[in-house]
């Protein structure tokens, strides 16, 4: 059965019916959404569960000749790194529907166009993942920002135009570079045996040190502009304060994990040995991230902004875990990027509702929700706990085994990146005591707490958090093979216990 | 090693009732502080029982231990979810679901006027189910969810009445600086991981012999800074006085005789890494030796009951550090003590939260006075906890402390004298402190504000009291009599260069002890007892007394060193991240494009045109890349 391709056909079917829709029907655009996106995670799962978890060449492999003259293919095919985060973008996609059920009201388009941008918006977020081919992967990068453009410029809030034209902008600029380097590539495999856009052919080509340090560049900066890694984070905070919760979700939690996916499938594969050349100023930037994100974090005066600035400390961790080369670093970054979904979206759906009532995002307006809205705040109470890592919750693997597996190569890095966690603990805990603790700040009195339909939205994200928390085997017996493989790819095994020089 | 099925429930039955009253709300109000009581008395049943199993056992086969599921396995870090009950985490298990359903019947009544009674008695389960897995888990990490699950509980109970801002922020600040050592505790997996390959107490223990004293050292090291966060030593101290803002059954339970004293079980239960680390042992001696004379000296001047005996806390439980850094002779010791303060501190706070049910919940001791005629049955189990503290032979304290005492003096040369002095002024601290307590509290005249009633508190609450004063009185003796404890946890150290002969005899120690603590309760009478108290803190008092009064400035040293400064780091983040980091990338693209827009003026504004002008650039730097590639 040809899974990805049913997959990515899935959404667009929805988008078509959506769009077949007679006008101004809302509700019924809504429910197609919600019903299309749920069928796409019934099919993901039942594809996840026939996946050969030992195996690390690519799995559920299609290909189909696009623009043969040119090499390019319409190939598919996922590993094991691939299939958790089409996983995690599928399972995402309906609880944002569900969660997000009036964000589209107000925007400047109809809300079956917001629906129809969501779903084609879904169909890319698999591809992206799945695409086998360099081209495709290319067009699948670059043709997201449209659907995402759109979305946070016509239905967010705020300075909306500014910031979608800037995320825009830092997100073409950062794809112009790939393409540069993706176009050498393509030149040089026509030396060496034929044009192709195969990424496992491009990893066999030979090239001079220089050239592959300049290439590597051209898609590293791409992928840290999307991730965000310092000094390439300032169109987040801007992009996830102007756009809707839902579209934050799907910004954060998915569109910016494109960008770590690329580090290890795309600059790890074809670039080993410029990869080994910049990792130590790949992992200065990690380590700069996590801090830098945590304190700004601290200081944020505004809801969105606090989520946004969280995840550049995350994404710090995942960078790290990349280039850290360990098995328990590797694992750890590709299970985080998991996580960091969830724990995400959790936050940024309470944020969001929270917002709603109280027509204000600035953090300083909330105060005593916990007496006010309990389920509500309980929500964003655990949403932040499992951001701030605590153990018994899902991030806290994730997080620890980055740390653990960086120790073991980079102890100097893992040790300031472990201020992290008392950092983390501040800007989650301030953000709960000035909105949820404290006498009832005038305004909030009657705020109405969460109805059946957010409950239904986000329960299952705290299942979620909670279960990997202490059950994490099923989904790490998947990873650890993949992440084994890229860093004996490299070259690399794990360092062996040093008894401490005895 | 001897399976057992059974020790799951120990922690399931609590975190079930945890679960229950949290998910299902409202709808347990009625009855949810029972099912919550009921929950970590079955703990406890389940906990004589696993002794009884034990006791059955031959000495070498007494530690069982449980495989509940596969945790976190990648490469060669490997961790399972999985419980070890020995010797030592029995005398724990027993402490904190015996204290524990303890102050679960008394919180029936303290609390039976707070509308979310029901939701103090889920906390109170997550944190009996917490502090469970924190003495059963069988690796470090294990411990690690239970460490900070105590923590999260901890901050939850704090923060009970988080309605008041300063209750807020003081569970808060408990929770931040408890993450400080669990810094600590991370780093100390992670070097653990590194060294040995292994972060299991067995395999620890396995390793350490081909480890590098180095590493040990800096083990060791870290997890002093662990435990002195979690057991509020020296320099992590400042947030305990702060935690009193919790209800104060929770003051008893966990601020007094279990959570606190979780440092000195991770330092006990990490016996081989300090007997192979002498450098880090010394650390530890000094926090304990420094922080018992911190908190003492606190002690002394506080007028807040609740804090009063917090700063107890601080300073008892720096002499059961002390003890745990004396090495293989001491572990017993700070273990014995930990045991000994569980009861009398415990009872004491219960006994404080009966003064403030019936003073209105007023904590200033000033405005007490007389109040031993009102609430008798208070009284005498505070008292008996308070001859306990003293070390009054022979009631608890006699034996655990002067056994500290004697140890410290044992370490020999100038480390064995200064210790030993430390030890017997604290103990004179103490005895001046503890006597204010007693006679701010329940002698002299009354200082009451106006509509005070005080009475003596319903069964319910002085049933536990009384319990508690009954361990209060006998369990020194039960615990030493024929070295009882010493002998029970023996097997789990190393005795190997163990020293048999005492420098000084104990009777003289005793006598020394007896010595100093009259002196201490002396100064306190003619102090408090033959001067009228005033009902107001006086003003004209020395520079010592106020610097005391502010916790010998602790807080001020935080703020100026770390929380000043880090404010300052965030404004100024904040304000160059849009200006200089943003206006920086900016700016390269505004150069990046100027070069082309000179040439054609397009630089309006226009996201068509930007996109022009950026395709642009890329097609020159492809163009750029031919070159070089070809």
């Amino acid at each position: 059965m040809k899974w990805l391709s049913l997959l990515m056909l899935l959404p667009l079917a929805g988008a078509a019916i959506v769009s077949a829709l007679p006008k101004g029907n809302d509700k019924a655009a809504k429910q197609a959404a919600l019903g299309t996106t749920l069928v796409v995670m019934a099919a993901t799962i039942a594809m996840a569960v026939g996946f050969q978890r030992d195996n690390v060449d690519l799995q559920y492999v299609e290909s189909y000749a696009w623009i043969p003259s040119f090499g390019i293919n319409f190939a598919l095919g996922v590993d094991a790194i691939a299939l958790v985060l089409i996983l995690m973008s599928t399972i995402l996609a309906p609880i944002v529907v569900l969660a997000g059920w009036n964000e589209a009201h107000g925007g400047r388009w109809s809300v079956k166009t917001f629906y129809i941008l969501i779903l084609v918006l879904e169909t890319m977020m698999i591809g992206v993942f799945a695409a086998t081919d360099l081209f495709l992967f290319y067009v699948i990068f670059e043709a997201m920002l449209i659907p995402v453009y759109f979305l946070i410029g016509g239905y967010g809030s705020g300075e909306r135009s500014a910031a979608a034209v800037k995320f825009l902008l830092y997100s073409l600029f950062g794809g112009l570079l790939m393409l540069a380097a993706i176009i050498a590539l393509y030149v040089m495999s026509g030396a060496q045996g034929g044009h192709t856009f195969d990424i496992d052919k491009l990893s066999q080509l030979q090239m001079s040190s220089t050239t592959q340090n300049l290439l590597f560049l051209g898609f590293f900066i791409a992928f840290a502009i999307k991730a965000p890694v310092w000094p390439f984070h300032t169109w987040l905070p801007d992009a996830a304060n102007s756009a809707t919760p839902g579209t934050s979700v799907l910004l954060l939690g998915v569109l910016d994990k494109v960008g770590t996916f690329g580090m290890i499938r795309y600059c790890l594969t074809l670039f080993p040995d410029a990869s080994k050349t910049f990792t130590p100023l790949i992992m200065v930037l990690a380590v700069i991230s996590i801090l830098y994100g945590a304190f700004l974090a601290i200081g944020a005066k505004d809801i969105k902004r606090l989520i946004a600035y969280t995840s550049i400390s995350h994404f710090g961790f995942i960078t790290m875990g990349i280039f850290a080369m360990t098995s328990q670093a590797q694992s750890g970054s590709i299970l985080y990027m998991f996580n960091h979904g969830f724990s995400t979206a959790a936050l940024f759906l309470v944020a969001g509702w929270m917002i709603s009532r109280r027509g204000s995002s600035t953090i300083a307006d909330f105060g005593g929700l916990q007496r006010i809205t309990p389920i509500m705040a309980w929500s964003f109470f655990i949403a932040g706990l499992s951001s701030l890592a605590l153990p018994g919750l899902s991030s806290f693997v994730s997080e620890f085994l980055v740390l653990v597996g960086t120790f073991t190569r980079y102890p100097v890095h893992a040790v300031i990146a472990t201020f992290g966690i008392v950092l983390a603990a501040l800007y989650i805990l301030i953000p709960v005591q000035k909105a949820l603790h404290g006498p009832t700040t005038p305004g909030n009195e009657s705020l109405k707490d969460l109805n059946l339909r957010e409950k239904l939205a986000i329960a299952p994200v705290i299942a979620i958090i909670v279960a990997l928390g202490f059950y994490p085997s099923p989904l790490l017996k998947v990873i650890n093979p993949a992440a084994t493989h890229v860093i004996s790819q490299m070259g690399f095994t794990d360092p062996a216990p040093s008894n401490g020089g005895k | 090693m001897f399976i057992s099925n059974t020790l799951v429930y120990l922690i399931a039955l609590p975190l079930a009732g945890a679960a229950i009253l949290l998910l299902a709300g409202r709808r347990t109000d009625k009855w949810g502080h029972l099912l919550a009581t009921a929950m970590s008395a079955s703990s406890f049943g389940v906990g004589l029982y696993q002794l009884m199993l034990m006791l059955d056992r031959p000495t070498e086969q007494r530690p069982a231990s449980q495989k509940l599921f596969e945790w976190i396995h990648v490469g060669e870090f490997k961790v399972d979810a999985g419980l070890l009950l020995d010797q030592l985490s029995i005398c724990f298990v027993l402490l904190i679901t015996g204290v524990g359903t303890l102050i679960h019947i008394y919180s029936i009544s303290y609390m039976s006027h707070d509308k979310d009674r029901r939701r103090f008695f889920a906390y109170l389960n997550l944190f009996i189910a917490s502090m469970l897995l924190l003495v059963l888990g069988d690796s470090y990490l294990n411990l690690y969810v239970g460490w900070e699950g105590v923590g999260l509980a901890s901050y939850l109970l704090i923060g009970f009445w988080n309605q008041k801002p300063a209750y807020a922020t003081a569970s808060k600040k408990a929770f931040v600086m408890n993450r400080v050592g669990d810094m600590g505790l991370s780093f100390a997996i992670m070097i653990a991981f590194a060294t040995m390959g292994t972060v299991s107490f067995v395999g620890v223990q396995e390793q350490v012999s081909q480890t590098s004293e180095a590493a040990l050292t800096a083990i060791g090291l870290m997890l002093l800074v662990a435990a002195a966060g979690k057991s509020a030593q020296f320099p992590l101290q400042a947030w305990l006085g702060d935690a009193m803002a919790g209800p104060t059954p929770v003051s008893a339970l966990i601020h007094a005789a279990t959570m606190v004293t979780a440092g000195v079980y991770l330092i006990t239960r990490s016996n081989f890494v300090f007997d192979a680390a002498p450098t880090a042992q010394l650390v530890v001696v000094i926090v304990g030796a420094i922080t018992l004379m911190f908190g003492a000296l606190i002690g002394t001047a506080k007028d807040d009951i609740k804090k009063a005996l917090a700063a107890s806390t601080m300073s008892q439980i720096g002499y059961m550090t002390l003890a745990a850094g004396l090495g293989p002779v001491g572990y017993a010791f700070a273990i014995m003590h930990l045991l000994t303060h569980g009861f009398f501190k415990a009872g004491m706070f219960l006994g404080a939260g009966s003064v403030m049910h019936g003073m209105n919940d007023e904590v200033n001791m000033r405005k007490y006075g007389a109040l031993r005629k009102f609430m008798p049955i208070t009284f005498v189990t505070f008292g008996l906890g308070y001859l306990a503290i003293l070390g009054i032979p022979p009631f608890a304290g006699f034996y655990s402390k002067d056994l500290i005492i004697e140890t410290a003096f044992d370490a020999g040369g100038a480390k064995g004298i200064i210790l030993g002095i430390t030890t017997l002024i604290g103990a004179s601290i103490t005895a001046f402190y503890m006597t204010r307590v007693m006679i701010l509290t329940f002698t002299g005249t009354k200082r009451w504000d106006g509509d005070a009633h005080p009475h003596e508190s319903p069964w319910l609450m002085w049933l536990p009291m009384a319990i508690l004063a009954i361990g209060s009185v006998s369990s020194g003796y039960l615990l030493s009599r024929g070295d009882a404890l010493e002998n029970w946890l023996y097997p789990l150290f190393d005795h190997s260069d163990e020293y048999q002969k005492h420098l000084i005899e104990p009777i003289i120690v005793s006598g020394m002890a007896l010595t100093m603590v009259a002196i201490g309760v002396a100064v306190a009478y003619f102090k408090y007892a033959r001067q009228d108290v005033s009902s107001t803190a006086p003003e004209d008092v020395s520079i010592f007394t106020k610097v005391a009064r502010q916790d010998l400035m602790q807080d001020r040293f935080n703020e100026a060193v770390f929380m000043r400064p880090g404010q300052a780091l965030t404004t100024t983040l904040i304000a160059t991240d849009q200006a200089v980091v943003d206006g920086a990338v900016r700016g390269v693209g505004q150069v990046a494009l100027s070069s082309g827009s000179a040439l054609r003026g397009l630089q309006n504004g226009y996201v068509r045109s930007y996109a022009a002008i950026i395709l642009v650039g890329a097609i020159a730097l492809i163009a750029a890349i031919w070159v070089v590639v070809s």
